[in-house]
């Protein structure tokens, strides 16, 4: 009996068993694999591009609008995806655009899930006025739907990286808020809670020690999903000129670029950039399905 | 009941002005707007003129009062850019987006219901399947690249269909529409279609997960029993049981139809208020910005208002939830 218990535990660690459930699923599984092409491709696009897109000296105008696998004037390189109005490589412009997009909508994800965390942890724990304000807020806000929010902060604040950042957080926060504070006041009545509480463990120490890693796997999947929402919704802003400026072209600017050409059958110049986007957004989504199957533990059968 | 009517409308009248100040005082902060509306070459006399002229020579918390002021009285100021009434110029343009927005909902019932029914009663089946992978695809594609693909193919491939504008209008009880005629429709189509597809993933996965619970229940298998052709149990007794929840939540989603508009209207060049509003952030014509963030907002609190009190009056649960918060 004691021995069977130990083999067991030998063969089978936490982690192994989630890495063994996550990819049970095979679309899971390309998921995942695309996600991490895609990723390597984002952190090593200034050494896989054949040219740098925005070193102006290297790009030549008599280049430009050529169509997908033509060489160039002088012959040196070939535009396996052809070029912009510019003479830019697009596929250069393309793995530096996903470097950006993935960069926003990461970063902003996180900052989002820390901010909302906190404060649905917060509301969740000490409850009374605080709580109501927070959830209030967190309410109307959630009335609005992301692209309107976004739209106005970025009417009001213009363009950037930073700014586009800010909208994306506050466009998010409410989302994590909620979910922390749900999993916080089921997690309160719980006894090891009162046992912190009874230990005399002050309140900070608690929330951050005790109930946080409890409320975590639900926010997780959320964070995953939304990361390609962000990434979505940060191209939809770039798109209408309201997003990243032109010295940081995101996915959603270059295909914003390529959208006069379209009309005149040069697609290229937008399509590519799309697949691109599409690529990333449902890698993501896979991944982040799969995420919230394996972290949930009724729909485990084990 | 009423206490509660009230207290969701003064929550309202509190957003609203949090809103109003918030907007204001943001879109005074960016650019300034004299520089697009004075030719270089005007001397000092003149810049002050007009400056005094648009009111932008007050302090700021004068000038907003001012705006609260007018506002009330349904005055948002003049646009800069067409020197006409902000106001004026987003509700002219509203009927353009309404009809897209209800045809986008039209399009989302009419084709959704189908198809979800389709998935749900064979599940198993090669168009089942299909049926549900293009659902997947239509939550997750970002509607503005599946906009211009549509251009691709229809207008620049096929040349089917026209790639911008609304086409020629006709009145309608004194409301320019553009459904009426058969040029109208061709404009219409795919910046509808395009606007709906969101939508029609929703009504998909919504009639699906509805028929295949209904599918279980007595009522099916009692109407199968008496010897009804399958055509009238699911034709009038599923989709009856599974047509009012898709029906509530096609009616909430009018609000983010409205806001995705922009996004439509502005790859299809459809003229209505988003592309209005996009236009007049480009050109930092402050009253318009003003002007239909404040609108958008109202029509927001507006549809919230409503559903919440219509709900409190469905559902007893939701007022006592309300009054614990």
């Amino acid at each position: 009996m004691e021995l069977d218990l130990s083999k067991r535990a030998e063969v089978e660690t936490p982690f192994g068993l989630f890495v063994r459930n996550f990819f049970s699923s095979k679309i899971a599984a390309f998921g995942f694999i695309l996600l991490a092409l895609i990723v390597l491709a984002a952190i090593f696009a200034p050494w896989l591009s054949p040219q740098n897109p925005y070193d102006l000296s290297r790009l030549d105008v008599m280049d430009s609008r050529m169509a997908p696998g033509e060489k160039s004037v002088d012959g040196s390189v070939t535009f396996l995806l052809g070029t912009d109005e510019q003479g830019r490589d697009m596929l250069s412009a393309i793995l530096y655009g996903i470097r950006i997009s993935v960069m926003v909508g990461v970063v902003s994800t996180v900052i989002a899930l820390v901010l909302g965390l906190s404060l649905g942890l917060l509301a969740g724990y000490s409850g009374g006025r605080l709580e109501s304000f927070i959830m209030r807020v967190a309410d109307i806000q959630l009335s609005f739907p992301p692209i309107l929010i976004a739209l106005i902060l970025l009417a009001l604040t213009g363009q950037g990286v930073g700014k586009i950042i800010i909208a994306l957080v506050a466009v998010q926060w409410a989302y994590y808020a909620r979910t922390a504070r749900s999993a916080a006041l089921v997690e309160r009545k719980k006894e090891y809670i009162e046992a912190a509480t009874a230990l005399g463990l002050s309140p900070l120490r608690i929330m951050l020690r005790h109930l946080l890693p409890n409320c975590l796997p639900p926010l997780i999947v959320i964070a995953a999903l939304q990361v390609a929402s962000a990434i979505s919704l940060e191209a939809t802003l770039s798109f209408l000129g309201l997003g990243l400026p032109v010295t940081e072209p995101s996915l959603g600017l270059l295909i914003a670029n390529g959208f006069q050409y379209l009309l005149s059958g040069k697609y290229w110049i937008s399509f590519f950039p799309g697949i691109a986007l599409l690529l990333t957004v449902v890698a993501i989504n896979l991944v982040a399905d799969q995420l919230r199957d394996v972290l949930n533990p009724r729909l485990q059968t084990q | 009941m009423l206490v509660f009517i009230i207290r969701r409308l003064l929550q309202s009248v509190a957003v609203l002005l949090v809103m109003s100040l918030l907007v204001f005082v943001g879109v005074y902060a960016i650019g300034n707007p004299i520089d697009m509306l004075i030719s270089p070459d005007a001397d000092q006399a003149d810049r002050a003129l007009t400056i005094a002229a648009f009111g932008l020579d007050k302090p700021l918390w004068q000038q907003y009062f001012l705006f609260v002021k007018n506002a009330l009285g349904g005055d948002m100021g003049r646009s800069f850019a067409f020197s006409a009434p902000a106001l004026t110029l987003i509700i002219e343009r509203m009927p353009a987006t309404m009809e897209l927005a209800v045809f986008a909902i039209v399009l989302s019932i009419g084709l959704g219901i189908p198809l979800g029914l389709w998935a749900g009663l064979r599940p198993n089946s090669i168009a089942g399947k299909s049926i549900m992978a293009v659902s997947i695809l239509g939550f997750s594609l970002p509607t503005f690249w599946v906009g211009l693909m549509l251009i691709m193919v229809f207008a620049v491939q096929l040349g089917w269909l026209p790639s911008s504008g609304r086409g020629p209008t006709e009145l309608l009880l004194g409301v320019p529409v553009s459904f009426l005629s058969l040029d109208g429709l061709r404009h219409l189509l795919m910046p509808a279609f395009n606007l709906a597809l969101f939508n029609i993933a929703l009504v998909i996965r919504l009639t699906r997960a509805g028929a295949q619970e209904a599918l279980l229940q007595d009522y099916v298998k009692f109407a199968r029993a008496k010897g009804l052709s399958s055509r009238r149990i699911i034709g009038v007794h599923v989709l009856k049981n599974i047509l009012i929840p898709i029906v509530t939540v096609i009616a909430l989603q009018f609000g983010s139809i409205i806001a995705f508009a922009i996004v439509t209207e502005s790859v299809f060049a459809w003229p209505g208020m988003g592309k209005l509003i996009i236009d007049s952030i480009r050109f930092l014509d402050r009253p318009v910005i003003v002007a239909y963030l404040m609108l958008i907002v109202v029509i927001f609190i507006v549809i919230n208002l409503v559903v919440d009190v219509v709900y409190s009056l469905l559902d007893p649960r939701v007022r006592l939830s309300d009054s614990k918060g």
